[in-house]
């Protein structure tokens, strides 16, 4: 077979290949193994959603929507910003219906960036800001958080890694995957700095519903910063709806129309049939989501507390769906320390340096699994780090 | 009562939760836990913990019926003393004082169709409040106590995924 490598190209050939991809062959080739490595709800989409889904394939919606999506669909989503941030936003203008939340930030860092701009990346964070700032010819500026700050962006870190050239700040809370969050006066010491510097900001919000302690605030929401920060949020998480792929942005119109420009070239629309259950999930969904993020809420007390029992340090997260601890009192990396888990004790656990530098000490554990899974997997892990214990 | 609420409504969906885990859900002890279940049980908020079995799957071929019953009430006691007597039969798992065309719906479970009818015709018609009854057999239960009856689904997520 030919060499064809050379013929891809520089910018994709410098893209570090996904850090979990390895560990994911692994684990694949297993049987037994209890997974805390999920990234996704361990709920089915909610009944009700899935037969408007089907109803509508019965009315015969299998065709294109406007690019912009659905108006109805706009509207509710309109509706659920106000409510949800206490940010009204145009459904005409101002809000863009698209393949998750992947897409919309591809759009937005496609729009903005012109080659060499500078993207400030927060970590540890999810793991497609920095080559979607890449593919956009930008160069992504990794913004280190710490567990002493409960990962919170901190203005004199984040001032150290401004430049003339920096031009786009991500924000990404509730965090995964350290499910650290932003409360309001975190974000206000932020405004000064991002108008100072004329940043505009990038904000993943889409795991805000699963918020334990308080209200999640935007940062969209604050004086001065609705027109430069496009508000990013979905369905995936909030409605266990990740295989649905459907989320949304909302912003300035002149940003929004950016976007819209290239999504319309490059995907068209999101497909009819998951933006009809997305109108259905924001019609009519909130009181399963609710008994979903009690029920999150249930098992992240149980993670933390058996975390902390068996020895770990860990942050209590505030956020999401993971819980982000410590592996220092084993003295091995993430990497090293996830792959001898796996192998020893059949449990799966994603290494922190997937997630950025700062993360290599940890490892991250999703507790959206059964309350019986967490607690064998802690037993197990009990075992492990009694044999691994570092002097 | 607030916490014994959020303990119950935990209980309702798995009974196999332990105290400790309940107490870490619900930011308290496990001692407060178990002395809130112990009241709970003792005074019958809690009256027992059942099993949802699919019991086809073991090839077990035990019959249930839902029967429809008319009854005459009575004086003073309105229908609960025939209630609770039909109640007291072993056979009988549950009883309901419903509202429209009949009175109490009750369900009966046995090892034959003979069984049901035997206490149909022998033991329930001929109680004295008892006006008629009308009775149905199930054939196939499809969900059951929020348990939808379906072969076992694998968690169909990838084990790991960013």
């Amino acid at each position: 077979m030919n060499d064809m490598r050379k013929y891809v190209s520089k910018t994709v050939q410098t893209i570090p290949p996904s850090g979990i991809r390895k560990f994911f062959d692994l684990v694949s080739q297993m049987g037994g193994v209890i997974s805390l490595g999920v990234g996704e709800p361990d709920f089915v989409t909610p009944w009700h959603i899935r037969e408007a889904c089907f109803y509508s394939l019965e009315q015969g919606y299998t065709m294109y929507t406007s690019n912009q999506g659905l108006i109805e669909l706009r509207e509710e989503i309109a509706l659920y910003m106000r409510k949800h941030i206490g940010v009204t936003y145009s459904p005409e203008k101002e809000i863009l219906v698209t393949v998750g939340v992947s897409e919309a930030v591809d759009l937005a860092l496609r729009a903005i960036i012109e080659p060499g701009d500078e993207v400030l990346v927060p970590g540890p964070s999810y793991v497609s800001y920095a080559p979607g700032t890449s593919l956009a010819y930008g160069v992504p500026v990794a913004v280190d958080t710490f567990v002493e700050d409960e990962y919170r962006l901190r203005p004199d870190i984040l001032e150290k890694c401004i430049t003339p050239k920096s031009k786009v700040l991500i924000l990404t809370y509730p965090n995964n995957p350290t499910g650290g969050i932003m409360k309001q006066e975190d974000l206000q010491a932020l405004v000064d700095l991002i108008i100072k510097n004329d940043l505009i900001v990038i904000s993943d919000e889409i795991y805000s519903e699963l918020t334990y302690n308080g209200k999640h605030v935007s940062i969209a929401a604050l004086p001065g910063m609705k027109d430069r920060t496009i508000v990013f949020n979905g369905f995936s998480k909030a409605f266990a709806m990740t295989g649905w792929r459907i989320g949304y942005a909302c912003g300035h119109p002149d940003l929004i129309a950016a976007m819209n420009k290239i999504h319309q070239y490059t995907i068209m629309c999101a497909p009819i049939m998951a933006q009809q259950a997305a109108l259905e999930a924001l019609r009519h969904g909130e009181s399963e989501m609710r008994k979903m993020v009690e029920n999150y809420n249930y098992r992240r007390k149980i993670i933390l507390a058996g975390l902390r029992e068996i020895g770990m340090e860990c942050f209590e997260p505030q956020g999401a769906f993971y819980a982000f601890p410590s592996i220092a009192l084993t003295g091995m990396n993430s990497e090293e320390f996830s792959e001898k888990l796996l192998m020893e004790e059949k449990v799966a656990v994603v290494p922190g340096s997937a997630f950025g530098r700062t993360g290599d000490d940890h490892v991250r554990c999703c507790y959206a699994a059964s309350v019986n899974d967490i607690e064998q997997a802690l037993e197990r892990m009990g075992r492990f780090l009694a044999r691994h214990r570092k002097g | 009562m607030e916490l014994a609420k959020k303990i119950l409504k935990i209980l309702e969906h798995d009974a196999k939760i332990s105290p400790k885990a309940i107490a870490t859900m619900l930011d308290t002890d496990e001692d407060k836990v178990q002395e809130v279940l112990s009241y709970l049980e003792k005074e019958k908020f809690i009256l027992g913990y059942n099993t949802v079995i699919n019991w086809d799957r073991f090839g077990e071929n035990g019959v249930e019926a839902m029967i429809d019953v008319k009854v005459t009430p009575a004086r003073e006691v309105g229908f609960n003393a025939v209630a609770e007597r039909i109640s007291r039969f072993p056979e009988v798992r549950s009883v309901y004082l419903m509202s429209g065309a009949y009175d109490l719906s009750v369900v009966v479970a046995a090892e034959s169709l003979k069984d049901i009818a035997l206490f149909v015709s022998h033991k329930l018609s001929t109680l004295d409040e008892v006006q008629s009854t009308t009775t149905h057999f199930i054939l196939k239960r499809y969900k059951q106590d929020n348990f939808i009856f379906e072969k076992p689904q694998e968690d169909r997520r990838l084990v790991i995924s960013p």
